[in-house]
């Protein structure tokens, strides 16, 4: 059986909101870097629905810009988590403060 | 048409530079003899080019000579050129003439003075200053003159700078020659709006579109420039406390150069003037104004270079006058005159004050005239050619500007006649005083008269004069023995500015066809004033009643005080301060002036310019302490502020849409 599009688009809102929410409510950085990678991705997947049912192409090759800028990210990311517990265990986001205005 | 005009600039600069690199190689009395050459070939080269310009038709004698193009800026166009015609030629001849003579005068003057060399280094930039003046082809280059004249001003009137009042007199000088400038540079931005140039020929050209009162407006600004170094009301109060400078330096601001400057730029723009009858009246009263108040002022000085001074300042006023009068001819010609005798006049004094070993005070010299032959007869001429006596010079060139003045208004001639009586009279006095009389310096003189060596420096108890050469400069002094001459180098320049005194007035005689000088001058500078023509008789009678009121000066001053020194009535303080004008303007200036000052700066630099400045400052720290709270350094705000960001233009977006 076929699914329709809508199916696909519902699904890449339901993954953005999660990812959304988490990233405000989560006090674990581990665990926000992770909503944003969901939120990403719910959007690679809102081009790909898009591109098949418009039948236009740009949409999926699109979504290799996103994935390479994604990966690029999550190394840039990952390594200043890394190195943030390194320095203190237990870090959540709201211990890292020192840029208050 | 042969010509030496870069040689005539430039051969003091070339002076002043060797004396200032190589004086000290060249030592004392050579670093004097170089100065002097230089300006007198410098002297020599004006000659050369008068001749020059002599051989040219009259109506061709105007030479401009370009050397280098200075400012060329869009349309403004100002080059370093010098303009050779008969007025300028005839201002550098006595420029550099009487020049020479002082600075050949200098050398014995100043020997002995530790700053030897420094003054011929000032004299000959002093004296190039001038020639740029006179000779430069624009207002520009003029300007530079102008400034280079009142920076060697302020450099000789402090010369002896370790002195309080010489330090306060040369700041003085600088200071209020400064006010004038200001006018002179307002002038030639109102000539270059008007005109669209600064170059006396193109300025000239470019009359006919300047109107009445833009050409008023120019002829007054530079009037009050002319003020300021022609020592003129108001600006005149430095020149009576220049006299803090060394003598020979008196003479060359006073005689040849600066105080001139301010007349010359008056005759300079002539065509200027002659669009604005209105500046012409204005200039006549100030002149006859500031003769007639100097001369008062002038009858109750005691010092002997004082009195010099005010008659300098009031000769100017005559010079004023008969460039008020349209007389540019009379003018230039009292101007040489003047140079003549008063040169004379403070040289002669000077000699006076080196022999009474640096007393100014007129009250303690007398009788000198047994004693200072050479000195006494050449001083005897200047009195009488000041005084207004024929045949001297100064009869035929006062006269020439009163019957100009007569022309103009007869208010002005009697003013103007006026002070031919002060004159006389306070010259008489000055005579009198100095050199007949009683000897009244002997009780302080170690030497005469069978004194004993009492004081005096290192004054050694000498029978008789006759040790000729061996004059020390003021600071030094402590001669004993009776006053005596100067070596020959003082007392030649004497007797050749006395010689030029009697035999100047052929230069410009009224008898029709021997105004050698009116002529030369009217392809430049001829007024409705020098055309005057009164009936003959009109002119006798007015001459007849100056020379009358010459010989009652001379008459009263000589009865007056011939038998008496002590006259405090007819030296009122009023006078001897020059009607309290220093106090004045220090109360003015510095009470009322400094008032304003202090409030001036409370209310506006404290309260709105401070004010403004802080109110900045603190508006942008409170600004900050509110909008910075925004900043929590919580990643989730920050991604809430995003979230909800983009929530908001999304459905702003989706509104527009539907």
């Amino acid at each position: 059986m076929t699914l329709s599009g809508n199916w696909y688009l519902a699904l890449a809102a339901v993954l953005f909101s999660i990812g959304a929410v988490g990233l405000l409510i989560r006090r674990n950085v581990l665990v926000m870097f992770m909503c944003v990678e969901l939120m990403l991705n719910a959007v690679n997947l809102t081009f790909v629905t898009f591109s098949k049912m418009l039948d236009d192409i740009n949409g999926q090759s699109l979504v290799f810009f996103v994935l390479v800028v994604a990966a690029a990210e999550v190394v840039v990311g990952l390594g200043i988590i890394v190195s943030i517990f390194r320095r203190r265990p237990n870090a959540t986001a709201d211990d890292l403060n020192m840029l208050k205005g | 048409m042969i010509h030496a005009a870069p040689v005539i600039i430039l051969l003091p600069l070339v002076g002043f530079l060797v004396l200032t690199f190589g004086g000290r190689r060249l030592g004392d009395p050579s670093a004097g003899w170089l100065g002097t050459l230089a300006v007198t070939g410098s002297f020599v080269a004006s000659i050369v080019t008068f001749l020059g310009l002599r051989s040219l038709a009259p109506h061709a004698r105007s030479v401009v000579q370009t050397y280098y193009s200075w400012v060329p800026v869009g349309g403004l166009k100002v080059n370093i050129s010098a303009l050779l015609d008969p007025l300028s030629l005839a201002m550098v001849l006595f420029v550099t003439g009487v020049s020479s003579l002082i600075h050949l005068y200098s050398i014995s003057y100043m020997k002995g003075d530790p700053q030897f060399r420094k003054f011929f280094v000032y004299l000959n930039l002093f004296v190039f200053s001038m020639i740029v003046l006179v000779m430069a082809g624009n207002f520009l280059f003029t300007f530079v003159g102008w400034e280079g004249v009142g920076t060697c001003s302020y450099l000789l009137v402090g010369f002896w700078f370790d002195r309080e009042t010489a330090a306060t007199a040369a700041k003085k000088a600088f200071v209020v020659n400064r006010i004038g400038d200001f006018g002179f540079l307002l002038a030639m931005f109102l000539i270059f709006a008007h005109t669209g140039s600064l170059d006396y020929h193109g300025v000239f050209a470019h009359l006919g579109s300047v109107s009445r009162g833009t050409a008023t407006a120019i002829a007054l600004l530079l009037l009050f420039g002319a003020v300021g170094k022609s020592a003129q009301l108001p600006l005149y109060v430095w020149l009576p406390d220049a006299m803090e400078g060394p003598t020979p330096v008196s003479a060359l601001i006073h005689a040849a150069t600066m105080v001139t400057a301010g007349v010359y730029l008056m005759v300079r723009v002539n065509p200027i003037l002659a669009l604005s009858p209105n500046s012409l009246t204005v200039i006549a009263i100030l002149g006859v104004a500031t003769a007639f108040y100097a001369a008062t002022v002038a009858c109750a000085q005691n010092d002997i270079k004082r009195v010099l001074a005010y008659s300098t300042m009031s000769q100017l006023g005559y010079m004023f006058l008969g460039v008020g009068s349209a007389a540019y001819g009379a003018a230039i010609f009292h101007m040489i005159s003047h140079a003549f005798f008063k040169a004379l006049l403070f040289l002669a004094a000077g000699s006076v004050i080196h022999a009474m070993n640096d007393e100014q005070n007129m009250k303690k010299m007398g009788g000198l005239r047994k004693y200072l032959p050479i000195t006494s007869t050449t001083f005897f001429i200047a009195w009488l050619s000041i005084s207004g006596v024929p045949p001297f010079n100064g009869f035929w060139s006062k006269d020439d500007i009163l019957g100009a003045a007569y022309h103009k208004s007869p208010v002005l001639y009697v003013v103007g006649a006026a002070t031919v009586l002060l004159t006389a009279y306070y010259m008489t006095r000055q005579v009198v005083l100095v050199f007949t009389g009683q000897a009244r310096w002997v009780e302080n003189r170690p030497g005469v008269e069978g004194a004993h060596a009492a004081s005096g420096g290192h004054a050694a108890p000498v029978a008789s004069g006759g040790h000729g050469g061996s004059a020390a400069g003021e600071p030094g002094g402590g001669h004993a023995g009776p006053p005596h001459e100067g070596p020959w180098i003082m007392t030649l320049p004497l007797i050749v500015l006395a010689g030029a005194s009697v035999l100047g007035g052929l230069i410009d005689l009224p008898f029709g066809k021997v105004k050698f000088l009116d002529t030369w001058l009217s392809p430049v500078a001829s007024g409705a004033g020098d055309l005057a023509t009164e009936s003959a008789s009109l002119r006798i009678a007015l001459l007849l009643v100056t020379l009358a009121l010459a010989g009652a000066g001379i008459l009263i001053g000589s009865r007056l005080w011939g038998v008496r020194i002590d006259r405090p009535a007819l030296e009122p303080e009023l006078l001897k301060r020059s009607y309290y004008a220093d106090d004045i303007s220090s109360a003015v200036l510095t009470g009322g002036g400094g008032m304003v000052s202090r409030a001036l700066s409370v209310v506006v630099d404290n309260g709105i310019i401070d004010g403004a400045v802080n109110g900045v400052g603190h508006l942008a720290r409170a600004g900050g302490g509110v909008v910075r709270r925004a900043q929590t350094g919580y990643v989730r705000n920050y991604a809430l502020g995003i979230a909800v960001g983009t929530v908001l233009i999304l459905g702003f977006m989706l509104v527009r849409a539907s």
